[in-house]
């Protein structure tokens, strides 16, 4: 990293961006472009690739080595698993989730999404769109990941590349637009990651595009929180009781402002108890604060002594959402083992974990043409659906259009642990058709 | 409630929050999840600069109350005295507990034996995995972070391991949102990293701002030291200098810690965290690249030793 990030980045905003695109598009290579271009690969890496790449007789760096680390991605030449990058400009601070464009690591597409305020979507501009770039446009959409960048790489292997260029924008515009991102969300951008053009640097080989480079569009693009539009929601984590000489009464919520705000003084409700009280403190282990804005960790004192613990909701009297036991919700599923009705599994919500029970699967989202398929008879790998569901314990969620932290969920099989479906409170799906028929 | 005459509370606003302040509330955040769903957490913890920031962090986590974990300490016999000497003043300082495994014991009683070239890092996994089981912990927090190592770069923050301590990486759990998943099987652990966003720059750029005590090493210092591969050693007990290698007083300061046979120093003028700062920014070398020799060894040195259950 070079010296004007010493003083930048402390100030600079932070901003959550994932990768996706399907195999041999070029993905790695743009990663490593971007790590490279942005000088955040320091000698010893770039030596080690390129003692690598000589070794497997390339004669010039393969740049896609300094992201895939694994033995099995390096033998196979392919990305396995979802890997976290870090880069930095002077502007902007980057955490990058590179996520696997096979079918089968679907899953970790949504896993780099589900925190992303962009996904640079790659095509090969010598394939265009292609099903997998439906298929990963659609479930943004549903994740409601707030813009997408199309980068349409390889732009120099082609022979007419401003049509090229035309037609693919035109056809992903005519996709995300039937998918509900207005134009403002999306940009298009045709780049050579191998080359470099349009990444860091201007092309001169791309008169036909007068619009922002990769990075000046990364550098520029409104970083929204997407945490401000309820009021606070703060799911208490740990009840902060030091019984010391020093606070022998001090007894404190822990937990992570996930939306809103919230100040000395403010009226809030409990949930699932529904009691209300307010906020007598905010406190800090750096001191005292008036305001906790989204995304700060924090240790709230209440006015009244009511009887509070892991699991329960602080939230906004305002705007509390409502305790419920029965859900309909959007799924998708992560495991080989098929979700069918009646299944018996833990969801974790927030801090709260209580045991659900599936009731219906009542629609299945076919990705390639934007609809949905009636009445599954279950629910497999990778496929996203709409589940109805009913947990043990009162739970209190906001749909996931309105908070994507306070409307998600996970799906646990309760014998092993493992993670199986991730879960959008609400009838996602039901907005996706609405919009589709402007494509079949 | 009228809080406007008060003149001691911080008023803060949603621009006013930084980078390091968004990674601070994230690892305090994935210090309480642990506390709230595990038994019996467990800080590693060596006195290098990771740890005593995950300590950092980890006491901010839950003030005004005590620190609600242990602190475990893999001691491979081959750590420079001043970092022993730094990690047992820490812990008094704060009145916390430590458990040391010690690699010498093992190699003492015969459950190990040295390897050729003298090097003990690997030797620790074993001792690692016998003080887990020991203590019987189920969550282990490390200060490792994914700008680090291209294998790191695929490790979860909550990453589940078997009995055996073994990373599996093509199955692991997805992470999604903020839910960490810590659900695991009797004998199955969860590694926890906290720093796992971080970069080495916001590291120290985080040191400097919240004024962190870290062991001397850190800061240049006049030092005997010989030169191998490139890096400028401390002579001791773990075999140096050799024949032709000489020891010369200079200027350096350390930029990892570790086994004293593996972890070099690097000349350096930096006596102070805004001139390490400004030192690290500037460099065209990485932490491990410059100064640790295990990880030069394989093109996946790093995630072979994951695999057998070292951090």
């Amino acid at each position: 990293m070079s010296d004007h990030n010493l003083a930048q980045r402390d100030n600079a905003d932070l901003l959550r961006i994932a990768t996706a695109g399907s195999v041999d598009d070029g993905k790695s290579t743009l990663v490593g472009r971007l790590l490279y271009d942005t000088k955040s690969v320091l000698a010893d890496q770039i030596d080690a690739v390129t003692k690598a790449s000589v070794d497997r007789g390339m004669d010039t760096p393969d740049l896609s080595l300094l992201v895939d680390g694994l033995r099995a991605e390096r033998e196979q030449g392919i990305t396995i698993d979802v890997a976290y990058r870090y880069f930095a400009t002077p502007k902007r601070s980057f955490v990058l989730a590179d996520t696997p464009g096979h079918v089968q690591y679907t899953r970790n597409t949504v896993s780099g999404a589900s925190t992303a305020q962009l996904v640079i979507l790659l095509v090969d501009a010598r394939n265009g769109v292609v099903a997998q770039t439906r298929r990963h446009a659609a479930v943004m959409a549903l994740l409601g990941v707030p813009r997408l960048v199309l980068a349409v790489n390889k732009i120099d292997l082609v022979e007419n590349p401003a049509e090229v260029f035309a037609a693919v924008s035109a056809e992903f515009k005519e996709i995300t637009g039937a998918l509900g991102y207005v134009p403002d969300q999306v940009q298009e951008i045709p780049v050579s990651a191998l080359l470099g053009d349009n990444v860091a640097i201007r092309s001169e080989n791309t008169p036909y595009y007068d619009g922002p480079t990769l990075i000046e569009h990364l550098e520029t693009v409104p970083n929204e929180l997407d945490r401000g539009n309820v009021g606070l929601r703060f799911p208490v984590q740990y009840v902060i009781r030091p019984r010391t000489a020093e606070y022998p009464d001090y007894r404190g919520y822990a937990g992570l402002v996930s939306a809103g705000s919230v100040s000395v003084g403010d009226e809030v409700v409990i949930q699932p108890s529904g009691k209300r009280t307010t906020v007598a403190k905010i406190d800090t282990a750096d001191g005292e604060l008036e305001t906790a804005h989204a995304g700060r960790s924090v240790t709230l004192l209440l006015a009244d002594d009511i009887d509070i613990s892991r699991g329960d909701l602080i939230a906004s009297a305002a705007d509390a959402p409502e305790p419920a036991q029965e859900f309909t919700t959007t799924v998708c599923w992560l495991a080989e083992k098929p979700l069918r009705p009646g299944a018996r599994l833990l969801l974790k919500h927030g801090t709260k974990t209580t045991q659900a029970i599936i009731g219906s699967l009542d629609a299945t989202f076919d990705e390639q043409n934007l609809a949905l398929v009636d009445a599954p008879e279950s629910l497999e790998l990778n496929q996203i659906g709409r589940v109805s569901l009913l947990t043990a314990e009162p739970i209190a969620a906001d749909d996931y259009s309105v908070d994507r932290d306070s409307g998600s969920f996970l799906l646990i099989e309760p014998q092993t642990g493992n993670t199986l479906g991730a879960g959008l409170i609400g009838d996602a799906l039901e907005s996706l058709k609405l919009s589709a028929p402007a494509l079949l | 409630m009228t809080i406007t005459e008060s003149t001691d509370l911080q008023t803060t606003n949603a621009s006013s929050f930084t980078t390091l302040d968004a990674l601070e509330s994230e690892a305090i955040h994935i210090f309480r999840e642990v506390a709230g769903e595990f038994e019996r957490p467990v800080i590693l913890f060596s006195g290098g600069k990771d740890s005593t920031l995950l300590l950092h962090l980890a006491l901010k986590a839950f003030w005004p109350a005590p620190l609600p974990f242990t602190l475990l300490h893999v001691d491979t016999g081959h750590n420079l005295p001043e970092i022993i000497k730094f990690r047992d003043e820490i812990v008094e300082r704060h009145g916390l507990r430590l458990k040391v495994a010690s690699v010498e014991e093992y190699l003492a009683d015969g459950r190990l034996t040295e390897r050729p070239d003298g090097i003990r890092n690997p030797l620790q996994t074993i001792p690692l995995l016998d003080g887990i089981s020991e203590g019987r912990f189920d969550a282990v927090f490390g200060g490792a972070r994914r700008d680090e190592e291209r294998a790191r770069a695929k490790e979860r923050i909550f990453s589940l391991r078997n009995a055996f301590g073994q990373w599996d990486p093509k199955r692991q759990r997805p992470e999604l949102w903020n839910l960490y998943n810590g659900r695991h099987a009797p004998g199955e652990h969860v590694r926890v990293f906290p720093l796992s966003n971080w970069t080495e720059l916001d590291v120290w750029r985080y040191i400097a701002r919240e004024q962190v005590l870290l062991a001397p090493l850190y800061y240049a210092h006049e030092r005997e030291v010989y030169e191998r591969d490139g890096m400028w050693m401390t002579a001791g007990p773990w075999g140096g200098p050799r024949e032709g290698e000489t020891v010369e007083t200079r200027m350096v300061r350390y930029r990892t810690v570790g086994d004293g046979s593996t972890t070099g120093a690097v000349l350096s003028d930096a006596t102070d965290n805004e001139a390490v700062l400004a030192e690290v920014a500037a460099s065209r070398l990485t932490e491990r690249g410059a100064t640790r020799g295990d990880d030069r060894v394989s093109e996946a040195a790093m995630e072979d030793r994951k695999r057998e259950g070292y951090f």
